[in-house]
């Protein structure tokens, strides 16, 4: 009993961090049909940028402002100077944000040296959480209301509000849209923006649980990927889903099949991706 | 095409007199295997701190040849590593090679150190067979094995702590499997069990979930991380309220880490044929001159560089700095005896590996930094323990599934 209920809140736990990570990545991919593969060197990153804000004497609360704003700002400059002159060119673009990934990842070796990290959680949310048999680390359980906020508040944007219902039309079909009115030139940045600033403040977020080193962009990158790919490109409910579904494969397939951790990892995406392409809430991009 | 002819005719000149003014002076050429990019970089960077301190040392002058390093980043990738040592070797005239970080770079250019005859000197990789089941003729490792600070651990945690049921969790890889086994071995052996082993992906995001299935029944565990792993780990223990004692390997709590940790790593007891708390004359000189040149405290990778370049050093004076004859230099790499150095005393076994002083170490605070306190030594540890060499050879090697848990 305590072996479901501790290894389902890790589950939970690992699949918060996802979401926060796999949002952005999915709303840029939705809208912008970029794969924008610089987006675990963005978390990693802001994961940094925190870090040093922390060093600098900062609390916690206002590092994750920095390092969301940080990498917002760095989003706001690769999107208006690099990628847009890229448009209608999705190869060149992904191949660009691979490239922009190396070289934001060996500037981190470059200047925090490649010595590994952790960030110091706030004082007030370390320890455990007690409940009879069982302790669970409240920074975890931080982490789920974190994300269970930011999904409602993405859903709340995205659904209720009138820059969301472009989004939403730029996503369902650019073209349309465009037809429409809805000046996309003006919502790319936004959204890219908005996409890169979750990866930062998410990078800083994770510190306390991942820690920042070389290769904790490489290591999440293809979680975001798995996620997106199994809930349904530019859906936010399937990435959401897919962040949970792979946060409980994740904990109890290590658990249960320590020697199947990957296969069990990347399974799913391997069924999805045959039986459904579109993901398990996307619909067919026009 | 005049042109272009007249370039290359200079360069040849140039090339030419720069070759003459080169074995005039006869500067011996080291070629050193680095990691300088990618998630091996930090170690990378402390390895080359501990060389150049030593090769300052010696005012880059060995048994009065002039040294010259020709430093390769290999990016911590074994392909990368095989063509960067057929450069230094082919291109570049290396006659010595001190390299590279990781047992599988070690491994990837094993087959062509063979054929070229290239003296190595290994100043990081301890997979154990480099100098057990297949030994490399030209091959000498600076540092000990991955099992050999772990066998008296074992014995350490059995007898001395009086633990008698221990869960494991360790990397999975060679390194966390060949550390996990030997401490089994010794432990078992001394009456203590080990009831559980959890293996971890070496880059598992998070430890949560290992650390959840650790069986309460174990007194204490023993964690085997490298890399950065150990941060990891040790950060997130305390907070799911775990309070059983943690044993390490010598790279979870290593100095090059330890600096980044706080108060989750107090009281980690852990082995090692080095800590930078050792209290000789010899290693109090080589921290002050590492804290001063580079402001931290020596860890694996600076003193294995360091000791790598002393092997050099020792090796070159016996043959007066001529290495033209390759075998008799081998003969004196694995003839390498140093009284007093960082670690101690060093000499080698027959297979090429150190017999090495290994410290039992506790972590503690001393002048608001933490240090790996040494409780005890072990004198003069050998690669095979205490066990014959030939019967621990006819085992196999350490691995994932040998020494089983019963």
């Amino acid at each position: 009993m305590n072996f479901w209920v501790i290894q389902g809140l890790n589950g939970l736990a690992f699949g918060s961090l996802l979401f926060i990570l796999a949002s952005g990545f999915s709303l840029i991919f939705g809208l912008m049909r970029i794969v924008n593969l610089s987006h675990g060197a963005y978390f990693m990153l802001g994961a940094y940028v925190g870090l040093s804000a922390i060093d600098a004497g900062v609390s916690f609360w206002v590092a994750i402002l920095i390092g969301g704003l940080a990498i917002s700002v760095l989003g706001a400059i690769i999107e208006r100077f690099i990628l847009r002159r890229l448009s209608g060119q999705p190869l060149a673009q992904v191949l660009v944000t691979l490239g922009i990934a190396f070289i934001i990842a060996d500037a981190c070796v470059w200047i925090w040296t490649g010595d590994p990290r952790p960030v110091p959680m706030p004082r007030e949310l370390a320890g455990a959480f007690r409940v009879q048999q069982l302790a669970f680390p409240i920074y975890r359980l931080f982490v789920i209301g974190v994300a269970f906020t930011l999904a409602a508040t993405l859903w709340f944007l995205l659904e209720r509000s009138r820059l969301g219902a472009m989004i939403r039309a730029g996503v369902d079909d650019l073209s349309m849209a465009r037809a429409m009115g809805i000046r996309t030139s003006l919502l790319f940045p936004v959204v890219f923006c908005l996409g890169s600033a979750l990866a930062g403040a998410g990078g800083v977020l994770a510190g306390p649980i991942l820690s920042v080193y070389p290769g904790l962009d490489t290591d999440m990158l293809p979680l975001a990927l798995v996620v997106v790919i199994l809930g349904g490109i530019g859906s936010l409910l399937g990435a959401f889903i897919g962040s949970l579904i792979i946060g409980f494969i994740y904990s109890y397939g290590q658990a249960l099949f320590p020697d199947l951790a990957y296969v069990i990892l990347f399974l799913p995406m391997v069924l999805v991706l045959t039986l459904r392409p579109t993901g398990l809430f996307g619909r067919q991009a026009i | 095409m005049r042109r272009i002819a007249t370039l290359f005719s200079t360069t040849f000149l140039m090339g030419w007199a720069l070759v003459t003014a080169s074995e005039a002076a006869e500067p011996l050429k080291v070629g050193f295997m680095t990691v300088r990019s990618g998630a091996l970089a930090a170690g990378g960077r402390q390895m080359e701190e501990g060389l150049q301190l030593c090769i300052d040392a010696h005012r880059g002058e060995m048994a009065g040849r002039k040294i010259q390093i020709i430093t390769a980043d290999t990016a911590g990738q074994p392909a990368v590593t095989k063509t960067k040592a057929q450069e230094l070797i082919e291109r570049d005239g290396a006659q010595v090679l001190i390299g590279p970080l990781a047992a599988f770079e070690a491994l990837a250019i094993d087959d062509y150190i063979r054929q070229t005859k290239t003296p190595i000197i290994s100043p990081s990789a301890a997979a154990e067979d480099l100098t057990q089941r297949k030994p490399n003729p030209w091959f000498v490792r600076a540092v000990g094995t991955s099992a050999q600070a772990h066998h008296p651990l074992g014995e350490y945690a059995a007898k001395e702590l009086h633990y008698k049921r221990i869960a494991i969790v360790a990397d999975d890889f060679a390194f966390g499997h060949e550390i996990a086994a030997g401490f089994q071995r010794t432990f078992e052996q001394n009456g203590g069990k080990v009831i559980q082993k959890l293996w971890s992906p070496l880059n598992a995001a998070e430890y949560g979930t290992y650390i959840s299935q650790i069986d309460p029944n174990a007194d204490a565990v023993f964690a085997a991380f490298a890399g950065g792993n150990g941060i990891k780990f040790l950060g997130e223990y305390k907070n799911y309220g775990m309070q059983k004692p943690i044993l390490g390997a010598m790279t979870t709590v290593d100095e090059g880490i330890l600096k980044r940790m706080g108060d989750e790593a107090l009281g980690v007891i852990s082995a090692g044929w080095y800590s930078a708390a050792i209290d000789t004359p010899a290693n109090k000189k080589f921290v002050e001159a590492v804290r001063k040149s580079y402001g931290a405290d020596p860890g694996y990778y600076t003193v294995g560089a360091y000791m790598a370049c002393q092997f050099l050093n020792n090796a070159l004076e016996q043959v007066k700095g001529d290495i033209s004859d390759k075998a008799a230099f081998m003969k004196a790499l694995r003839n390498v005896n140093i009284p007093e150095s960082p670690y101690g005393q060093v000499k080698l076994d027959q297979y090429g590996q150190p017999i090495l002083d290994i410290a039992i170490r506790k972590v503690e605070r001393k002048d608001g930094k933490l240090q790996n306190t040494v409780i005890k030594t072990y004198p003069a540890v050998s690669q095979f323990w205490t066990y014959k060499p030939e019967e621990f050879l006819k085992s196999p090697v350490y691995s994932r599934d040998w020494t089983p848990v019963k």
